[in-house]
């Protein structure tokens, strides 16, 4: 039995300027013990399958699962079995850190959960504001409340919407820390993020969306070995030529440009000769997997 | 990490219901002391005023009078204020997520809302009464239907404003909803006057408005004597409930405003 499992999703909004096919017939699964990510740029349809998936929306079309249960018709079960952090900075003004966890813990129909709570607490650094307000946290603190919020009814799957944007180095440590651990304990993971190093180093399978499509889905070591290996990177002030600005990835002064072997990287060095660019600092790398992200959404353009 | 849990279905409309009468109580100097203080106030005036000049029931002082009127009029403003800014306020802020990834049913979030805001209207009814019984001592005739009224005006209320907190998406439409709607039908109903009194065709509007029924039959188990039977007053009001709570159970079950 798939831990999630989407089958057939589409989602429509109807709007006053007319329909907009968020979700376009959706189909995966995720096993089980699985780190899964979901990546895809802005609009792709996201955080519209995690919202169908925690019962925040409703597909249109199609059936999803959580750990056998279909989220409409077994929607309690469904949603015992899910803990999902949004990824809006959210919180109830009106009480402190422990309150706010002993009344999750209550809506999910535990009466004592202190134990655990505290062992929440301490995990992700947040033992000694146990008893302060929400509104007296830092941002990365309020990011950890809900981390914490997502756990407190021990849900085999836990769901992370880009939960690291905007989160400082240490908090970002501290979570992946956790949640690995949560992982090795046997809990499904399904991340989704917009750092895809963070997706590269943790995840063993990914799902890429664009505009409501899945348009990849693969071990991440098949999706890295698939695309062009050799990254070439260098420095340069001067212009590109034309031929190469399609598959550049330019970021101030530093260009990047894939390629498959020694002898297309020695091509792409003759053209920029040619056309006397001057380069500095240059680099021969793997390709990672914002490029393989990058040569997938260009790929599915057509 | 023991994957095993117990969980009880009640525990959850409990502890939302905690919740609920937590976040009014943790601020009771603006949701109980102040509605309490507006009322005594609205008794000194016209009590005032209109003690020598007014005499509505053979035997009753307009002060006397006016008490039941301004303890059902609180317990009704303060029952429809929990649901409806509570619920506005969660939507505004994103904190109903919280909630609606949670397992509870649409019968928990019902009870569980509707019976919190009636907590708060009785408590503000109680505190009102409390505080005004000192100016005049009303004889509680028929003490049964005080609490059969006060409780299904408050659930009534609360279920009202549970509607308009799913309905309004902002302050604006609330308060637009609480001013143009709840407060005139709340005025008009007789808290501070007998329909009696008024001419024919506003006698006959006011038997249209539903709040005319609940402040009717709660002053009957004051004085003993209102200005129709409680019976009717009271097929009147629990038939309302009846509806708006069928309504509110199913606008909740479809996710109204609140899934999309």
């Amino acid at each position: 039995m798939p831990a999630i499992e989407f089958k057939n999703v589409s989602k429509t909004f109807h709007g006053l300027r007319g329909d907009f096919q968020a979700l376009d017939d959706v189909n995966f699964q995720i096993e089980p013990g699985e780190f899964f990510g979901l990546l895809g740029p802005n609009g792709a349809g996201k955080t519209t399958l995690i919202s169908i998936l925690a019962g925040l929306a409703r597909a249109s079309k199609g059936q999803v699962r959580v750990m056998g249960h279909d989220v409409r018709a077994d929607y309690a079960q469904a949603r015992q079995s899910l803990g999902i952090v949004p990824q809006e900075l959210v919180f109830d003004p009106f009480f402190s850190v422990r309150e706010t966890l002993r009344i999750q813990s209550g809506y999910f129909g535990i009466h004592r959960n202190d134990a655990w709570i505290d062992e929440l607490l301490t995990e992700l650094g947040l033992a000694d504001k146990a008893d302060a307000n929400m509104r007296q946290l830092s941002g990365g603190m309020k990011r950890r409340v809900l981390v914490a919020q997502a756990l407190v009814h021990r849900p085999p799957v836990i769901v992370l919407d880009e939960p690291t944007a905007g989160v400082d180095v240490e908090l970002r440590q501290t979570l992946w820390k956790f949640i690995a651990r949560l992982n090795r304990e046997g809990h499904t993971v399904l991340l989704t993020t917009h750092y895809l190093e963070e997706a590269e180093a943790l995840c063993g399978r990914i799902a890429m969306l664009k505009s409501g499509r899945v348009v990849a889905l693969d071990r991440t070591s098949s999706l890295l070995a698939g695309t062009a290996h050799t990254l070439l990177r260098f420095k340069t002030d001067a212009a590109l030529p034309a031929a190469l600005l399609p598959r550049a990835r330019v970021t101030g002064r530093i260009v990047q440009l894939a390629a498959r072997d020694a002898r297309e990287v020695e091509e792409l060095l003759t053209t920029l000769r040619v056309a006397q660019v001057d380069i500095e600092d240059l680099e021969l790398g793997r390709t990672d997997l914002e490029e393989v992200f990058l040569t997938i959404m260009q790929g599915a353009q057509a | 990490m023991t994957p095993v849990v117990r969980r009880h279905a009640l525990t959850g409309a409990g502890t939302l219901f905690r919740k609920e009468v937590l976040r009014f109580w943790k601020v009771s100097f603006q949701t109980v002391a102040a509605p309490v203080l507006t009322s005594v106030l609205y008794l000194l005036v016209f009590g005032h005023v209109l003690e020598d000049r007014v005499q509505v029931y053979p035997g009753v002082g307009y002060t006397t009078f006016l008490i039941p009127g301004l303890v059902m009029m609180s317990v009704l403003q303060n029952s429809f204020a929990n649901t409806s800014s509570s619920l506005i306020q969660s939507k505004i802020t994103g904190n109903l997520v919280f909630l609606l990834v949670s397992p509870l049913s649409h019968h928990a979030w019902f009870v569980a809302y509707v019976g919190a805001a009636m907590v708060r209207g009785l408590v503000v009814g109680l505190g009102v009464l409390v505080v005004t019984v000192w100016f005049a001592w009303p004889p509680f005739a028929q003490p049964l239907w005080v609490l059969v009224f006060a409780g299904l005006g408050s659930a009534l209320l609360g279920t009202l404003g549970l509607i308009a907190g799913l309905w309004a998406e902002k302050f604006d439409q609330l308060a637009a909803f609480q001013n143009f709607i709840i407060m005139p039908m709340t005025f008009l109903s007789g808290v501070f006057y007998s329909v009696h009194s008024l001419p024919g065709f506003w006698q006959g509007i006011s038997h249209l408005n539903p709040f005319f029924y609940m402040i009717d039959g709660f002053r009957q188990g004051f004085f003993g004597m209102g200005d129709v039977s409680p019976w009717l007053s009271f097929g009147v009001v629990g038939l309302s409930f009846v509806g708006v709570s069928a309504l509110a159970l199913s606008l909740l079950k479809s996710g109204y405003k609140i899934r999309s």
